[in-house]
């Protein structure tokens, strides 16, 4: 999948990945898509909640060997 | 949508208990919710300057696993099952307890105090400091950080009866 930049969020626990992922969209525009790494599993969970809640739109994420990867489009 | 709003009273002085009121406040602050904490009693050694007045105390606290966080995987699996009494007997337990526990910190990827401090100010969480407990306990204004605000139940509560969530800690 296409993104115009990407957060490494590999060993940073709660809440760090997701303070970050606010971070990092808030240097991109409107449309731009975010790539996230993270191995926390609870980051699974809340950037669900984190999208729900800013209006941003996760489209898509997966597990790899115990890695989680996200892609948001910023609002 | 109007913007949300969190106030959190900040009660606890230890290392432990300084994660919860940090860790809600700028996660909810990087919600777009608008956020206050007030600090007052020990709650104070978390927007001091100094921070060394955090630690940890297993004393009294039969929930808090007393784990090595060194050495091989079954080493670091015991849990060190220390009587008060004795923890009570050994000078400097305390000190020992508060680096164990910092290690633990960073070997999970766990913010330290100090960095989560700092997000909460970049994402403009408002800190106030309870000046009541400020004079009580004897602290000057100068043995806190900048950008702290002193005032009473009454600034405490003119933000807090207009949020939409309000947690003691």
């Amino acid at each position: 999948m296409e993104f115009n930049k990407e957060l490494d969020a590999r060993g940073l626990n709660c809440p760090l990945p997701i303070l970050r992922t606010k971070k990092a969209l808030a240097e991109m525009a409107s449309g731009e898509i975010l790539k996230v790494i993270a191995t926390d599993p609870g980051s699974v969970k809340d950037m669900q909640a984190f999208a729900k809640q800013t209006g941003n739109d996760l489209i898509n994420s997966a597990e790899a060997g115990g890695e989680y990867t996200f892609f948001m489009k910023k609002k | 949508m109007e913007t949300k709003k969190l106030a959190i009273i900040a009660t606890k002085g230890t290392l432990d208990w300084a994660y919860p009121p940090l860790i809600l406040a700028s996660t909810a602050a990087a919600l777009g919710y608008e956020v206050q904490i007030f600090f007052t009693f020990y709650g104070l050694q978390m927007v001091r300057k100094d921070l060394s007045g955090l630690k940890i105390s297993p004393m009294g606290n039969p929930g808090m696993p007393m784990k090595m966080p060194f050495g091989p995987k079954w080493f670091r699996g015991i849990n060190w099952n220390i009587p008060n009494a004795v923890q009570g007997v050994i000078p400097g337990f305390e000190s020992f307890a508060t680096s164990l526990m910092k290690m633990t910190i960073a070997n999970n990827g766990v913010a330290t105090v100090p960095e989560l401090r700092e997000l909460c100010i970049e994402a403009d969480v408002k800190f106030i400091a309870c000046q009541m407990t400020v004079e009580l306990f004897g602290f000057e204004h100068s043995d806190f950080i900048d950008g702290l605000e002193f005032g009473g139940a009454a600034t405490f509560f003119e933000f807090a009866g207009e949020t939409d969530i309000c947690l003691f800690i």
